[in-house]
């Protein structure tokens, strides 16, 4: 038996998780440290699955779809084995959450002080309350478990993280928000529960919802294997009825949906974003929000292909609807963190829009920007939780004239919006344009549409930067101080990256193309001819 | 018609005195029941003959001692083949040795167990005049507040009663679910129920709720068992026999001679229906599923918390054994009318039991609530008429009511000056005051809400897999939707720990002895292990789930 190479890249963060919990309360800084640490080894380990996973092989045999697999028995009696294995879609979201993962540790790094510095008469008496060690391990859970979930090629394993990853996000969300509320602390931790609880039942809903279709499918199939599902149906043995198919397609479509999150069931990603921290906020919309669209990609159309098909239309109205609608609503917000929260959801509708398109493009192009989208959120949302972090306020109107005080982060903050709008050059252009390209290769109104966010993505990302950095320095600004080498130290790599996969994505689409044009073959679509043969 | 052809009393009584057989027991099959029980019996005489300060230790030792033999008993006949190759009837037909009966004998025995640790604890309360003080009334028949129970409490007694009291109970609950004719169950019924009763009562703090709860299940649980009882004699008047194999043959049609002495009766379906129906209501009593279950928040809120932990999962586990065997082995043939019936009852009980607890704001009584929404989902799977289903639903309650006594336990640590500090506005912020503790429960809680890696999900999926197998889907989604709706109020608990902010004069968490310490250990273990890896004790409920007839 060989080294279980995907295991121990998840366990690395759950290995983490628990020694970071352990450290004792006086020693808050050794606990960041190692989380770091572990958040590195995470992404050493992840990048080695990823230089290991050979996409050609996937074109020569279809067999080796899944890569460096494991497979254990776990619950016989439900048909559930412990399965891992990697392609191309998988490894570059796995690339993508333990690259992140780091970053957030380190932009976090104060997030969890205790505020009076642990010296209080409270904090010495309970003694036990170690808020520092329980946020940095409650991260590295969330890593974990994602990263389990991007490798689970069992529907039932991948089922139970896609519910427990809840767990720590909950108290994530909820017991480490953002000190610089809108309105005071007590209002503060109020919004702060509401949004950790409306998160948590929102997303168990959809999970409860799921958990019927996954009976539903072990009725049906008695199997939750994807290689065993994929073998019956190559030979004839995995007939569902086209209502059984559709029914069930709906009830794994929904969980993803509330997760990605779709319209209209979006509604407490602006919550859950405005009031984390904007470490814990990259962790929602950058690597949590992805599993949904990432299950959509492997679960949706692989396993209910032709009920895929069948919802097809409405799923794209829906992304239509989100696309125009979160860009309208980030032009209306006056909190820079709930703004984002609303770009957001417009990317998410462009991503399953690309995913629903059915042509390699748009799936390429939604795998791609899903990496693309983690990347220019997470360097967008930490530059405005420094910047919140100074001020004290998310309110847009309180800030003003900042980059003739603080160029260095202001012009990270430009970076950061740029990409956001997929100026060309920066990496999310690629993949917006390659979503649009692969929509309007089948569906030339839906893609003509969607453009529409576009045009509105500029208007927002342009305006959050002049009414904030730009025009005359308002009085609290004054004296805010530049970006430190640590926060220096979060954004470089990540405008690095930004810039690296806008001019050459090569490295990206060349994992993915494999495993897209595998799941395309699944729900039997091939790419519409183009009308004008192009030279090749 | 001859007057010999007629058996009953009179002719028996005309037989010569000889021909009468001794009874054959098989003690070997029966050794769980009779080791409870003559535990029980000494421990009576040891709170005549023992002096009083040596009681409790003595007391301790026999339960714990009797608990594990009779334990060690069940595993015992369970490895020689008795729970499957060699499962079979025994003493007369009254009692059924099989695969259900050992599991859910064994279940009992070990939350008998866990709970007489929590029922031990001596160090939750402030001591009283220097002595150590349990949860229960130092003198349960001095008046609440009288001088009577002043001197009692300055004498330091303790009611050393309750460990007899609750061996009692666990051999009752031993043997309702093993329970082969109609007369062993009602005879098994009240054995389990009368200790309980008395034990609802002996509340040390909040002594009149607590005889309030007393009276008001006493009450309650004496209609159910007249009910029962009425049932089983329409029963008997149908099938001419209290024998489970028997009923069921008269269901099956397969037996044509007819007892002359119920000629009229025999066979009749409106006696059958009506007697069946009024057996199914005394069980789902015990089960306290809706529209039965008006007792159970009264009663937990009432009863000293480690009664009502123990109440809670080994009631809950007896009771739904006996409802299986009679659902599977009496009335199968009778699953048509059921069915319909069971659905109704589940559908309502879960959706009930999540909405309303809601709305609760004694922890007690959310606890009780909840454990309704679990009855109903337990009864998804009692309804799937499948292997499957009789597995699931070992699984379930096996499951379930660790983590019930768990729960229990953790409440009776969370105090104030009051006693227990079961208020829920009291819980806010205790994350911050004991992290240990409130994370404990919201393991518990999070198990209740049935979300993966806890046990919790194991039993839930388990039970709609097997319903939905059984071609009750819409059951499956409906339990989903409660499910979700009840998540709802867990977390809610878990929100107010860890996301409040503490109240100055909020509950402190006592330091307890390692008896609680041990109870609560094994509820979280249990919960975690099942949930991580269930398969062995899956394949052991798989095995168990043939019923011998």
């Amino acid at each position: 038996m060989s080294f279980p190479l995907l295991t121990a890249t998840a366990a690395l963060p759950a290995v983490g998780a628990i020694a970071t919990a352990a450290v004792p309360a006086a020693r808050r800084t050794a606990a960041k440290w190692m989380a770091l640490l572990f958040s590195l080894a995470t992404l050493v380990a992840a990048l080695v699955v990823v230089f290991r996973f050979d996409p050609d092989k996937v074109v020569n045999s279809p067999a080796d779809r899944y890569q460096l697999a494991e497979s254990h028995a776990w619950i016989a009696d439900f048909g559930v084995r412990y399965e891992l294995g990697v392609d191309g879609i998988g490894a570059a979201l796995l690339g993508l959450t333990a690259l992140l993962v780091p970053f957030v540790v380190l932009a976090g790094w104060h997030d969890a002080d205790p505020e009076d510095d642990g010296k209080s008469k409270e904090s010495v008496a309970t003694g036990r309350w170690r808020p520092t060690q329980g946020f940095f391990a409650l991260i590295l859970m969330v890593e974990a478990m994602v990263i389990l979930s991007f490798l689970a090629t069992d529907v039932f394993l991948f089922y139970i993280l896609f519910e427990a990853m809840l767990i720590p996000m909950y108290f994530l969300i909820g017991g480490f928000g953002d000190k610089a509320g809108a309105h005071g602390e007590k209002e503060a931790a109020t919004q702060r529960s509401y949004a950790a609880v409306k998160f948590l039942l929102y997303n168990l809903v959809g999970g409860l919802i799921m958990l019927a279709a996954v009976i539903g499918l072990y009725v049906v199939g008695g199997t939750f294997s994807l290689t065993e599902i994929a073998e019956a149906r190559a030979a004839g043995n995995f007939e569902m009825a086209t209502n059984t198919e559709r029914l069930l397609f709906l009830g794994f479509f929904f969980a993803f949906a509330v997760k990605a999150p779709l319209w209209p069931l979006h509604t407490w990603l602006p919550n859950a974003m405005g009031e984390a921290t904007a470490p814990v906020a990259v962790l929602i919309t950058a690597v949590v929000d992805k599993v949904g669209t990432f299950a959509m990609l492997r679960f949706c159309l692989q396993l209910f292909p032709n009920a895929s098909e069948w919802a097809t239309p409405v799923i794209l109205a829906l992304a239509l609807v989100s696309i125009v609608y979160g860009a309208l609503l980030a032009v209306g917000q006056r909190d820079i963190k709930r703004l984002i929260a609303y770009a957001s959801i417009s990317h998410f509708g462009f991503i399953i829009m690309g995913i629903f398109a059915m042509t390699s493009q748009g799936q390429s192009g939604a795998t791609l920007y899903m990496v693309n989208h983690g990347i220019s959120t997470a360097a967008l949302m930490l530059v405005a939780g420094f910047l919140i972090t100074r001020r004290g306020s998310r309110l847009i109107a309180d800030y003003g004239g900042v980059q003739k005080v603080a160029p260095i982060l202001a012009g990270t903050f430009l970076v950061g919006s740029l990409a956001t709008l997929s100026l060309p050059g920066l990496a999310p252009f690629v993949s917006e344009f390659l979503v649009l390209v692969g929509t309007f290769a089948r569906y030339p109104v839906v893609g003509i549409i969607a453009t529409v966010g576009i045009v509105l993505g500029a208007l927002y990302t342009l305006v959050l930067y002049q009414r904030t950095m730009t025009g005359p320095v308002k009085e609290n600004v004054r004296t805010m101080p530049d970006l430190r080498v640590r926060e220096l130290a979060v954004v470089a790599p990540l405008i690095a990256l930004l810039i690296f996969l806008g001019v050459y994505p090569k490295p990206v689409t060349d994992l993915v193309n494999p495993a897209v044009d595998q799941t395309l073959s699944d729900v039997q679509k091939q790419d519409p001819e183009p009308e004008v043969e192009a030279a090749k | 018609m001859s007057a010999s052809a007629v058996h009953s009393l009179w002719t028996t009584a005309a037989e010569p005195i000889g021909k009468i057989d001794a009874p054959h027991i098989e003690y070997g099959q029966l050794a769980p029941v009779l080791i409870i029980v003559g535990a029980a019996v000494l421990g009576i005489l040891l709170e005549a003959f023992v002096p009083r300060r040596a009681r409790y230790h003595a007391q301790l030792f026999l339960t714990v001692v009797a608990l594990v033999a009779s334990f060690a008993a069940v595993v015992g006949l369970a490895t020689s083949g008795y729970a499957t190759t060699e499962a079979g009837i025994v003493a007369m037909g009254a009692i059924a040795v099989d695969g259900p009966t050992l599991f859910l004998q064994g279940t009992i025995l070990l939350i008998g167990l866990v709970s007489v640790f929590t029922f031990a604890e001596r160090r939750l309360d402030p001591e009283a005049h220097g002595n150590r003080v349990d949860s229960f009334a130092a003198q349960g028949a001095a008046v609440p507040g009288s001088e009577g129970e002043q001197a009692a409490v300055k004498a330091g007694f303790t009611t050393t009663e309750v460990f007899p009291l609750v061996l009692f109970a666990i051999a009752g609950m031993l043997v309702f679910p093993a329970a082969n004719d109609l007369l062993t169950l009602f005879i098994a019924l009240e054995v389990f129920s009368l200790p309980l009763y008395l034990l609802c009562a002996l509340a040390r703090r909040k002594r009149l709720m607590s005889q309030e709860a007393a009276v008001k299940y006493f009450l309650l649980g004496a209609f159910s068992s007249a009910f029962l009882l009425f049932g089983v004699a329409l029963l008997y008047g149908y099938a001419g026999t209290v024998n489970y194999a028997g009923i069921a043959e008269v269901v099956d049609g397969t037996i044509q001679d007819i007892d002359p002495v119920l000629a009229q009766t025999m066979g009749n379906d409106v006696l059958l229906l009506i007697g069946a129906a009024m057996i199914l209501m005394g069980l789902l009593f015990k089960v306290g599923a809706v529209p039965f279950h008006m007792w159970t928040p009264d009663v937990y809120q009432g009863a000293p918390t480690p009664v009502t932990g123990f109440m809670a999962a080994a009631t809950k586990v007896a009771a739904f054994g006996a409802l299986l065997r009679l659902l599977y082995v009496v009335l199968p043939g009778l699953r048509w009318d059921w069915r319909p019936v069971m659905w109704g009852v589940a559908i309502i009980t879960m959706l009930l039991g999540a909405i309303v607890a809601i709305t609760q704001t004694d922890i007690k009584r959310l606890l009780a609530y909840s454990s309704i929404a679990h009855a109903g989902f337990i009864l998804a799977g009692v309804i799937a008429t499948s292997p499957d289903g009789i597995s699931s639903v070992l699984f379930y309650l096996g499951a379930y009511s660790f983590v019930t006594i768990g729960a229990f336990a953790v409440v009776t640590l969370v105090r104030d000056a009051g006693g227990e500090a079961t208020h829920l506005s009291k819980w806010a912020g205790l994350g911050r005051r004991s992290p240990m503790v409130a994370a404990v429960f919201a393991v518990f809680l999070l198990a209740f809400a049935g979300i993966p890696l806890t046990s919790g999900f194991a039993g839930k999926f388990a039970v709609f897999k097997a319903a939905a197998e059984g071609g009750a889907g819409a059951l499956v989604i409906i339990g989903v939707i409660s499910s979700a709706i009840a998540a709802f109020f867990y977390i809610r608990v878990i929100v107010l720990m860890f996301f409040s902010e503490p109240k100055p004069e909020g509950p402190t968490v006592a330091v307890a002895s390692p008896l609680t310490m041990t109870a609560i250990a094994v509820g979280v273990a249990v919960t975690v292990v099942l949930g991580v890896a269930p398969q062995y004790f899956l394949d052991l409920a798989g095995q168990a789930s043939v019923f011998a007839r």
